[in-house]
């Protein structure tokens, strides 16, 4: 069909099209760019911490598995100090067999990985290292996507399937350092009680062990302690006692170091 | 007397618009139900917003499990719009024509829903603003919004692209009514009047979608395998998952496809536009991706279980004889071969021997996504008990719920819009000669003209 009248311009063309993808993708590309650089600020660290000055501590743990014998009593007040539910056991005691088939104890809670796989898994940053090495969670901003959850070796994490109730008498809002209490639809995980270790007090593990068997360590002081006030040079205590690491060939680099007994593998 | 031509193309209308005429009881009967399964779902997921995950039957072992694999399989059934509708086009594939139309509306009324799971699976969804305030660029999770989004608003273009000479037609029609109506086919139709230099820059931008829209749905199923494929367990650490997702979202999409258009032209009486070739066509491709997606799970098994690593082990043995063999054997047999069989055997190769075939490939294909998810999440990394899964009312209620929502949102699609490409078809008369036969469309057509008269 012929038209020989003038062609109305049509608003939908090419150009338009390629003009609104264009500003859509620069936008957008802006959007990541500007996020990618704020979470790579010391700004990001949350404000309890000392962002001026080099961090004096990079937290850590050794766990004597010669002397853990299963009593769980870390587990019970680690949910005591940080109200939380039975099934939330951010320190689990399992219960292993030896390659000799004899049964040994390993309690298990973050390992506070220096390569670790949660951080680079989350969406929104949620997730986030502490200056002093300690993996925290912000429940103000996780959106409970559980890609964590999915990304961690150990099974560490856990989630808050329901309203946790609430808990009275608290002095301070939750955050990160203090997550209490725990937040529905937010992921949590053990924090290496760093309000503790910031005020010079012990983990709650570390503190309830009767056996004396869960150290606090500090790899930039290299210094490691218990409740008993056993206080080791860190270097020299893995060394002398064969600590390993639990499955060193996930490449996680895990800060919890694990003294083991005659016939425990850590590898599996 | 009218040519043939002309014959053609006001049939094609007749019938392209006859959904948009008034609708009988049994379509409002249809519609209220689905409606109430939809209504449910969202009852269902305000109590889960309310109370938390816990009452869809999620725990701290099983963390992913029916959210995650209806995600992975809405999105996946999209694929089908893609493949009919922009591989075809591409392809040259004529016999498609029919039924681009439906084939590009379920993709993205699937695809919208889809994408609602994803806001579902969330512990805090109120807070999915902070993927575009606060993404993180190395996070999975981050390119599955990014490709999802992207893909949606190719789908959305896709769709509406062919649809701009439609709805100027009926803008056409409708031009003295007025109402709500006729303004949004005003403003859709955006001045569109068949002009050459409108129909060249019309015709370049669906082949740009077309052609766009092919690596973006390879890669938007990649990145949705890869949130499972990048983590280190055993079940999902697998280095096939990108091209086993993007196999398994095509052979549903056209098993989904197939359905669609089955339904519509039962529903609308389609059978002289819609007929047994298009059916066979598409069964052939979905028989060929069957095949393929089978091949990828034996590939996967074999590599497996002739290793027999420690880790594989537990997940392997649940899979084949353990605790989820049963589901595991029926999708083999339900989802793969079964569909398989059908399309194969020319007896079976019937329209609704085709749509049995369908719905077998598009629940077995959902029934494989939860078993893709449900034991490498529950499988427990250290020791102890595997964790348990088992659906809740509100689970079920909010994913047949979202199930329920395709229809529905097609039906109230095509009350708006035609049925058929009616531009698309058109063009295929006029243009390529194409005319109806008893066993469809044709290159040269079966009338002969009168003397003098020209094509």
């Amino acid at each position: 069909m012929t038209e020989t009248r003038h062609e109305e311009p049509s608003p939908f063309n090419r150009r338009r099209f390629l003009k609104v993808i264009g500003v859509t993708s620069a936008g957008a590309g802006a959007a990541l760019a500007r996020s990618t650089i704020a979470e790579t600020s010391p700004a990001h660290s949350p404000p309890s911490a000392d962002t001026a000055a080099e961090p004096q501590h990079q937290w850590g743990m050794v766990i004597d598995l010669r002397r853990c014998d299963g009593c769980a009593k870390c587990t019970a007040a680690c949910q005591d100090t940080h109200h939380l539910s039975k099934d939330q056991t951010w320190i689990k005691v399992y219960t292993q067999k030896d390659t000799d088939g004899r049964t040994y104890y390993q309690p298990v809670l973050c390992q506070e990985c220096d390569n670790a796989p949660c951080l680079k898994v989350c969406p929104v940053g949620a997730t986030f290292r502490n200056p002093d090495g300690v993996v925290l969670v912000d429940q103000n901003v996780c959106i409970g996507c559980r890609a964590c959850m999915a990304a961690c070796p150990y099974g560490a994490r856990y989630f808050n399937w329901s309203q946790p109730p609430a808990v009275a008498n608290l002095r301070e809002q939750p955050m990160p350092e203090f997550p209490v209490p725990q937040k529905k639809g937010t992921v949590g995980k053990c924090i290496l009680c760093v309000h503790y270790t910031n005020v010079g007090r012990l983990p709650a593990c570390v503190d309830a062990c009767a056996m004396h068997a869960i150290y606090i360590a500090d790899f930039k002081q290299d210094v490691a302690t218990n409740n008993n006030g056993e206080t080791v040079k860190l270097s020299q205590f893995l060394r002398d006692n064969d600590a390993v690491r639990f499955r060193e060939d996930m490449g996680t680099q895990p800060r919890v170091w694990y003294i083991p007994g005659h016939a425990q593998d850590l590898n599996y | 007397m009218m040519s043939v031509e002309a014959q053609e193309v006001a049939s094609i209308r007749e019938a392209a618009l006859r959904p948009l005429a008034r609708s009988g009881p049994r379509f409002w009967a249809l519609a209220g139900g689905l409606s109430i399964i939809v209504v449910w779902g969202i009852i269902a997921f305000v109590v889960q917003f309310i109370s938390g995950l816990g009452v869809a039957g999620y725990n701290d072992q099983t963390f992913w499990s029916i959210y995650e694999a209806n995600l992975v399989a809405f999105i996946g059934v999209s694929y089908g719009g893609a493949l009919v509708s922009a591989i075809l086009r591409l392809t040259h594939a004529h016999w498609r024509a029919p039924i681009t139309r439906l084939a590009e509306a379920m993709a993205l009324c699937s695809l919208l829903i889809g994408a609602l799971f994803a806001v579902v699976h969330l512990g805090r969804p109120e807070r999915i603003w902070e993927l575009v305030t606060r993404p993180r660029v190395d996070s999975p999770i981050v390119w599955d919004f990014v490709a999802v989004m992207t893909y949606l608003v190719a789908t959305l273009i896709f769709l509406y692209l062919p649809l701009v000479p439609d709805v100027a037609l009926l803008r056409d029609q409708l031009r003295e009514e007025g109402g709500w109506r006729t303004s949004l086919y005003r403003f859709l139709a955006a001045r569109w009047k068949g002009l050459p230099r409108q129909r060249q820059i019309l015709d370049q931008g669906i082949m740009t979608v077309a052609i766009l829209i092919i690596p973006i749905a390879v890669l938007v199923h990649s990145v949705l395998s890869w949130a499972f494929a990048v983590t280190t367990r055993p079940g999902w650490h697998s280095t096939i998952f990108g091209p086993y997702f993007v196999v398994a979202a095509l052979y549903s999409g056209v098993a989904m496809v197939i359905l669609v258009v089955a339904g519509f032209r039962k529903a609308y009486h389609l059978e002289r536009f819609i007929q047994l070739k298009q059916f066979q066509n598409l069964a052939f491709l979905m028989l060929t991706l069957d095949v393929i997606y089978l091949y990828f799970t034996f590939d996967e098994f074999l590599t497996e279980g002739y290793a027999m690593t420690t880790d594989a082990i537990p997940i392997l043995q649940s899979l084949l004889v353990g605790e989820y063999a049963p589901f595991f054997w029926l999708f083999v047999l339900g989802g793969g071969i079964a569909p398989l069989l059908l399309v194969a055997l020319p007896r079976t190769r019937t329209v609704t021997g085709l749509v049995v075939a369908s719905a077998l490939a598009v629940s077995g294909m959902w029934l494989k996504r939860l078993l893709i998810v449900v034991p490498a999440a529950a499988h427990p990394l250290i020791g102890g008990a595997w964790g348990t899964f088992h659906f809740t009312w509100v689970s079920v209620g909010i994913t047949v719920g979202g199930a329920a929502a395709i229809p529905l949102l097609l039906m109230l699609f095509f009350k708006l819009f035609p049925v058929l490409g009616i531009d698309e078809l058109e063009q295929m008369v006029t243009e390529h000669g194409h005319a109806l036969s008893s066993d469809g469309w044709e290159r040269e057509p079966r009338v002969s003209l009168p003397e003098g008269v020209s094509r």
